[in-house]
């Protein structure tokens, strides 16, 4: 099937009073129809400006550039803000952590909900209302049409965060992007929100891309997954590839920080990353990851070159690593 | 059983709630009737979604928070007997927000060596070198001394909040949400430092996250809550083993572990949100649980004891009256 969304050599660069913060440095993906890219890593690595990136919508001062930003034959680099916002409006949706800084609170949630459509598509009002009031019970919303008539404070956070979902589902998005969705929610709302995507994207065959630090959500629902460090994406592959066989030292470490039952040993030391992420602002060579990597060695200061895993998946680093013998650290 | 170093006696935690500007006064039972012990050198897990009354509960414990109605004993007794001084020496918290629990105006040396001034322990000339040691043992190095919070990372933070409470040798250590703030790689180095410090204090945590995954690495007991009540009750490893509360249960399987050969589990649990200004009837759980009979909406659950088990359900066996 055909990308959706290919990105090559995306960068962002913050300029500050101290120097050019290279905040995204190069990244490449894809995304196809009806697929899930997880996009994981730490805070600060570069994940939400990322995707910010594609949509348009960095801040001021951040400046963008790319070799490709393609989006099915748009390119996004040149389309203009009017074309930009037609896209947002319609054929990408994006829903952002925390619910309150996306919802205006000054209007009802029925307002906010129909406006994209009445805007972009204009569709008759009571044509938006019922289709609004369709997703709001899709999203798990009970008593939907009185919900309308509400405003977002008068709303919990698990129920803002779904009338978000809703809200990026109404124009029926080709592509999809979540930043952190659920990562302020409860368990067990996670879940139930998860799989109420997954079900929308199969049914509405969208593309999604989902940002997020939690390595369980990730495995769970992720047909590829890309890792982030430093502004870079040092592995990406296959979600089945990339747990059951990480290629970067940095995607061994996370994967060795969890507490997973049945695996870890109760009350035992967890594996920890030593160390901190060193700072972006002006030039940066080599490996970002090198100065709290135990694999360390001079070449990983040198320019590192992406390579492809014999299973296929992309990773940047210059050792080869045995999974059957796992170095000292690592539990 | 020894005397519990914490215990709650059927305490009940009341907020009066105004709704709307003209909107009449209505309770809300943040905590409801909970009778809870705290034995010396376990870790107690609590568990439960968010606004079922954790932090309140932990509140109540560190004396921040005047229970509506019921008794904390502290070692056995009243803890209004006990003046702040002895509490702060027997009972520390740490918080969630290492960014805005720590005073951004106050350098780390002044934040860690508050409690020691405040409550006038031991000799003042004792007091820089104890801040020195006391950094030492949370990992930190003695330069972070003259630095401010802003100057330091997630986890530099949590470890000053640490630092801040283990300074007073407290016995007790309330942890709530701890490392829910913080990234995955951070997390588990602060998992690991309480865990340390537990063995090497002998201390008692009551560890309050909503993170099952991590009380299970963790605890030695858990307790689940729904709503301002303590819903099941057990050892660490029978109630991971199998629990008796479909709403445990729920929780459970919704631990998403790094296994991508498994889906999103669908959790059965309906999309109703209970109001806690208005509870449900009967058993609070009951419009959300998908095992529920009849008797659950009208009739609320009775503790069932069993083998160290605690469960208020209807369903668990010898429950229905
Ligand atoms: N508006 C901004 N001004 C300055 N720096 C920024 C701005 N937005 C983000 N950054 C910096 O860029 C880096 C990447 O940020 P972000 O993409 O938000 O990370 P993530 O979403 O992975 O946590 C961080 O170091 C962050 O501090
Ligand atoms: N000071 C307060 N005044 C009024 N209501 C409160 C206060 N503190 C907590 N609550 C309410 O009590 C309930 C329990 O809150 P809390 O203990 O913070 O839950 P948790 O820590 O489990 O998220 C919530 O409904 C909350 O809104
Ligand atoms: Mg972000
Ligand atoms: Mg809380």
């Amino acid at each position: 099937m055909e990308n959706i969304l290919s990105v090559r050599g995306l960068t962002v660069d913050i300029p500050l009073a101290a120097g050019t913060l290279h905040a995204v440095r190069g990244i490449d993906f894809d995304v196809k129809r009806g697929e899930t890219l997880c996009v994981v890593g730490e805070s600060g690595s570069g994940k939400s400006l990322t995707s910010l990136a594609i949509m348009g919508l960095l801040p001021k001062q951040a400046q963008r550039s790319a070799q490709v930003l393609d989006f099915e034959g748009v390119d996004l680099q040149t389309a203009s803000n009017r074309d930009m916002r037609k896209l947002r409006g319609n054929r990408i949706s994006m829903i952002f952590q925390e619910p309150m800084t996306s919802l205006n609170p000054a209007y009802t949630i029925g307002d906010q909900l129909t406006e994209a459509l009445l805007l972009h598509r204009k569709v008759p009002k009571p044509v938006a209302r019922d289709r609004a009031i369709e997703l709001l019970e899709k999203v798990g919303i009970t008593a939907a049409a009185n919900r309308m008539k509400q405003y977002p404070h008068q709303l919990s956070g698990g129920l803002r965060q779904r009338v978000m979902i809703a809200m990026a589902l109404m124009g029926e998005p080709d592509l999809i992007i979540a930043d952190e969705p659920t990562t302020a929610l409860d368990v067990t709302i996670q879940a139930q929100i998860l799989r109420l995507l997954k079900d929308l994207q199969r049914e509405l065959n969208m593309a999604m891309i989902l940002i997020t630090h939690d390595l369980g959500v990730v495995a769970r629902i992720a047909d590829k997954v890309a890792i982030m460090y430093a502004g870079e994406m040092v592995e990406a592959g296959s979600a089945a590839e990339v747990f059951t066989a990480p290629k970067h030292p940095y995607t061994r470490g996370l994967l060795n920080c969890i507490p997973v039952p049945g695996k870890t040993a109760v009350g035992e030391h967890l594996g920890s990353i030593p160390g901190i992420v060193p700072s972006l602002i002006g030039d940066v060579a080599g490996c970002a990851f090198r100065s709290r990597c135990d694999e360390a060695t001079a070449q990983c200061a040198t320019d590192i070159p992406a390579r492809i895993s014999p299973a296929g998946h992309l990773y940047r680093c210059v050792h080869d690593y045995d999974m059957n013998q796992p170095k000292s650290g690592e539990a | 059983m020894s005397v519990p170093v914490l215990e709650l006696e059927n305490v009940s935690k009341i907020f009066s709630i105004k709704q709307g500007i003209f909107g009449k006064r209505k309770d809300l039972r943040a905590v409801d009737e909970l009778t809870l012990k705290l034995q010396k050198g376990e870790v107690l897990g609590l568990v439960g979604e968010s606004g079922c009354g954790k932090s309140t509960l932990a509140r109540i414990l560190l004396g921040l928070e005047t229970p509506t109605q019921g008794r904390v004993l502290v070692d056995g007794e009243d803890i209004t007997t006990h003046d702040r001084s002895y509490l702060a020496r027997r009972i520390q918290p740490i918080f969630q927000d290492p960014y805005s629990s720590l005073n951004p105006r106050k350098t780390i040396g002044d934040i860690i060596s508050l409690p020691l001034r405040v409550h006038k322990v031991g000799d003042p000339r004792d007091w820089d070198k104890q801040t020195a040691d006391i950094l030492d043992v949370v990992g930190l190095p003695k330069r972070v001394l003259r630095s401010y919070p802003s100057q330091l990372s997630g986890g530099q933070r949590q470890r000053v909040a640490i630092a801040r409470a283990l300074i007073m040798r407290p016995e007790i250590v309330i942890c709530d949400e701890p490392t829910s703030a913080l990234d995955v790689s951070v997390q588990s180095q602060i998992l690991n430092l309480l865990s340390d410090l537990r063995n090497e204090f002998g201390l008692t945590y009551l560890f309050i996250s909503h993170n099952l995954a991590v009380v299970e690495h963790l605890a030695t007991r858990v307790a689940v809550m729904y709503l301002g009540r303590i819903v099941e009750e057990a050892d660490a490893s029978s109630l991971f083993a199998g629990p008796d509360h479909p709403y445990t249960n729920a929780l459970l399987e919704s631990v998403l572990t790094p296994d991508p050969s498994l889906g999103v589990p669908d959790t059965q649990l309906g999309a109703v949100f209970p109001n806690p200004i208005n509870p449900p009837s009967g058993c609070h759980f009951h419009p959300r649980c998908p095992r529920a009979i009849d008797i659950c909406s009208t009739k609320a659950p009775v503790a069932t004891l069993r083998q160290g088990k605690r469960v208020e359900c209807h369903l668990v066996e010898g429950a229905v009256q």
